[in-house]
C-alpha cells in the first residue's frame, strides 16, 4: 500500500523571550503518525488551541522545518534527514487552504490572477492553457469562470472566496490538499457546502486532504482517520468512526463531551461534578 | 419586557439608504436566554446595536421604538435615546473579538477601575473586582495582565466579568464564543448560563450555531433578509419549527453518529438593494408557491407563544425534496 502520510518522531521546539531568558514551546512533540492506504483518504487533525495541528500541518507544506524527525507524503520526504529542495513537483504534489480566504488573497489583486499564476509558475500551463485549467477548476467547485474573472476580494461572499481557494489548489492536480480550519470563517448553514465539496474531491478526483479543525462533527463527518492533538503530542490516532463512537483517550471524551449539539443538553456544571 | 415595536434600521450609504432590519416586533420577557439565529448578514448584530443604543452614522433608527421596562433613577423609563447613559449598569455588551474591545496597552485590572459610574474609591472597587473574578474562575494575576498576555478563552471571560459587575438587567453577547475552541466553549455558555440563573436577567446571544443555541437559550428568535421569521420558546422551535429556514438551519450541521448526507442551505439570501416582494426566503424554499411571491407572510401567533412569517408555517419537509403535509 502507498504511504500518504508518514511522521517518524516529529518534532518541533519554538523559542520564546530573550536570549537570557528564554522559554520553549513543544509545538509537536514525538508525533508518529501513518496513513498507508490504495484509495485516497481524508484525514482530520482535531484539537484545541494551541495543541500542534498547525504546527503539523505548516510542516508538512514545508513553511516550518521541524526540530527534529522526519515526514512523508506519498512515498517522499518532505520534512528531515532527506529532503530535497522545494521544487515544483512538491509544489505540484501538496497543495494549502487556509483560514482566512481574505487574508490568503491580496485585496488589491483580481483572484483569477492568483489561478493563472498557479496554472503557469507550478502546473506549467501556457496562457491559453492557464485559462482552460482555471475554468476548469472553478467548475470543479461549482463556479463559473466569467463570473470570477477580474473581480476583487471584497466582490465575494466568505463562502465563494473559500471556493475559489479550493479550485487554486486544484490546478496543479495536486495529490494532498492540507485545508488548515477551512470552514471556521464560513457561515454554519454554508459550511456543508464546502465540506462536501472535498467529500466529493476526493471520491471523483482522487485527491486525499488532511483537514486541521475544532469542529469535531464536520471531521466525523467526512474523515477516514481522525488524529487528536493535545498540547503537541498526538493523544489519539485511528478509523474516524472508531475514535467517535469508542474514544480511548480523556481528552477525545472531554472534546466530545464539549461539542453543542441539538441532541441532549448539557448537564449544569455542579451536578457534573 | 422589552419591546421592540416594528423598529427600522438603516444605513445610510454612496448608493443611498439600506434597510438592515426591517420592522421587527418582539416582545422579551424577563429573565429568559434569546437566541438570535440567522445567515451572516441577516440583520443579527444591527438589532443588537439597536437594543444597546449604539446608533451612530451611517446606522439610524428610521422608525419604530424600543421600551426597555426599566426606569432611571429619577422614575423615567428608559427608551433608546437614553439607554447609553445606563451601558453597564442596566445594560451591557459583550463583544465577539475581545482581543478588538480590551485596550491592549493597559492591564485589566485599571480596565475595570474605568467604568463610568463606578466607586470613586478605586482601593474599593479593584477589591470588589478581585473577590468577583476570582469566583468566575479567573486567577487574581489576570488583573495585572495585559490583555495579548491572556489566552482568548482567559479574555473572553474577563469580558463577561466587566459585562456583569454590575448585575445590569440586560446583556448583549454577540457571538461570544466563535473565535474559541470547543473546550473553552462550553466553559463560557456554562459560566453565562449560571450567572443568569444567579442573577435572574435577560441575555439575548447571537451565535449561528444552533447546537449553542440549543444548549443554552430558552427562547429563540430566527431572522432572514432583515426580517424576523420565527420567535418562540426553545423547547417547541427545536421539536417543531415552523418556518422551513428553522428548519434548514437546524439540519444544515451534521451531528456526530449520524451519517446522513447534509447539504448546508443551498443559494443565498436576497440582496436589501432590490425591491422585494413577498417572502424573502421564497427563491430557496422547497414550500414556495405563487402566494409567497407576492404575498408578503405576517409574524404570526401559530403556537402559544411560537410565531412565524410563513404561509406554509408547519408544513413538513420530506428528505426527498417535495413537501409532504402534516
Amino acid at each position: 500500500m502507498a504511504v500518504i502520510l508518514r511522521t517518524e518522531g516529529l518534532n518541533k521546539v519554538y523559542r520564546l523571550g530573550s536570549f537570557t531568558r528564554s522559554r520553549e514551546i513543544r509545538a509537536l512533540n514525538d508525533v508518529n503518525l501513518n496513513v498507508e492506504s490504495d484509495t485516497p483518504v481524508i484525514v482530520s487533525v482535531v484539537g484545541e488551541s494551541g495543541s500542534g495541528k498547525t504546527t503539523l500541518a505548516k510542516t508538512l507544506l514545508r513553511l516550518v522545518q521541524p526540530s527534529s524527525g522526519r515526514a512523508t507524503i506519498y512515498d517522499r520526504v518532505v520534512a528531515g534527514p532527506g529532503v530535497r529542495g522545494i521544487d515544483k513537483q512538491f509544489l505540484a504534489a501538496v497543495q494549502p487552504i487556509f483560514q482566512n480566504p481574505f487574508e490568503a488573497f491580496s485585496r488589491y489583486r483580481t483572484v483569477d490572477s492568483y489561478l493563472h499564476e498557479t496554472a503557469i509558475r507550478v502546473a506549467g500551463h501556457d496562457r491559453a492553457g492557464a485559462t482552460d485549467a482555471s475554468a476548469k477548476a472553478l467548475a470543479a467547485v461549482g463556479l463559473d469562470y466569467a463570473d470570477v474573472r477580474g473581480k476583487y476580494t471584497n466582490q465575494f461572499s466568505g463562502g465563494e472566496l473559500q471556493r475559489v481557494s479550493i479550485a487554486r489548489a486544484l490546478i496543479p492536480g495536486p495529490s494532498l490538499i492540507v485545508a488548515d480550519e477551512p470552514v471556521s470563517m464560513i457561515d454554519a448553514s454554508r459550511r456543508m457546502i464546502i465540506i462536501n465539496l472535498f467529500r466529493r474531491l476526493k471520491e471523483e478526483a482522487g485527491r486525499s486532504f488532511l483537514y486541521i479543525t475544532h469542529d469535531l462533527a464536520t471531521a466525523y463527518y467526512i474523515s477516514d482517520y481522525v488524529a487528536v492533538m493535545s498540547k503537541g503530542t498526538l493523544v489519539e490516532f485511528g478509523p474516524a468512526r472508531q475514535v467517535m463512537a469508542d474514544p480511548q483517550h480523556a481528552y477525545t471524551r472531554l472534546l466530545l463531551d464539549s461539542i453543542p449539539t441539538t441532541r441532549t443538553r448539557w448537564r449544569p456544571r455542579k451536578a457534573a461534578a | 419586557m422589552i419591546r421592540l415595536d416594528n423598529v427600522v434600521a438603516s444605513y445610510r450609504t454612496g448608493r443611498g439608504s439600506i434597510n438592515a432590519v426591517d420592522g421587527v416586533s418582539l416582545e422579551i420577557p424577563d429573565g429568559c436566554i434569546l437566541g438570535v439565529a440567522g445567515e451572516s448578514g441577516c440583520g443579527k448584530s444591527t438589532l443588537m446595536k439597536l437594543i444597546y443604543g449604539d446608533v451612530q452614522s451611517p446606522m439610524a433608527l428610521a422608525a419604530g421604538s424600543i421600551e426597555y421596562g426599566f426606569a432611571d433613577g429619577r422614575g423615567q423609563p428608559i427608551t433608546s435615546q437614553t439607554i447609553r447613559q445606563h451601558w453597564f449598569s442596566r445594560i451591557s455588551y459583550i463583544p465577539q473579538s475581545s482581543m478588538n474591545s480590551l485596550n491592549p496597552v493597559v492591564r485589566v485590572g485599571s480596565q475595570f477601575v474605568d467604568f463610568p459610574g463606578a466607586d470613586p474609591d478605586k482601593k474599593r472597587v479593584l477589591e470588589q473586582v478581585r473577590a468577583y473574578i476570582g469566583k468566575l474562575g479567573l486567577p487574581v494575576e489576570t488583573l495585572d495582565a495585559y490583555p495579548h498576555q491572556l489566552s482568548g478563552g482567559m479574555r473572553q471571560r474577563v469580558m463577561i466579568a466587566m459585562a456583569t459587575f454590575f448585575q445590569p438587567d440586560l446583556i448583549l453577547a454577540d457571538e461570544p464564543t466563535t473565535a474559541l475552541d470547543v473546550v473553552v466553549q462550553k466553559d463560557i455558555l456554562m459560566l453565562l448560563m449560571e450567572l443568569q440563573e444567579q442573577m435572574g436577567n435577560t441575555i439575548l446571544l447571537v451565535s449561528h450555531d444552533m447546537g449553542v443555541h440549543y444548549q443554552v437559550t430558552t427562547r429563540m428568535l430566527i431572522m432572514y433578509a432583515a426580517k424576523a421569521v420565527e420567535y418562540g420558546e426553545s423547547e417547541s422551535v427545536f421539536r417543531a419549527p415552523l418556518h422551513p429556514y428553522t428548519r434548514m438551519l437546524i439540519d444544515s450541521l451534521p451531528t456526530i453518529g449520524d451519517d446522513r448526507a447534509r447539504d448546508g442551505i443551498p443559494g443565498r439570501p436576497p440582496s436589501l438593494w432590490q425591491e422585494l416582494r413577498g417572502c424573502r426566503f421564497a427563491d430557496r424554499c422547497p414550500l414556495a408557491t405563487a402566494r409567497c411571491r407576492s404575498e408578503e407572510p405576517a409574524l404570526v401567533e401559530h403556537r402559544p407563544n411560537h410565531f412565524a412569517a410563513c404561509h406554509h408555517a408547519g408544513e413538513l419537509l420530506a428528505p426527498s425534496g417535495g413537501p409532504a403535509w402534516q
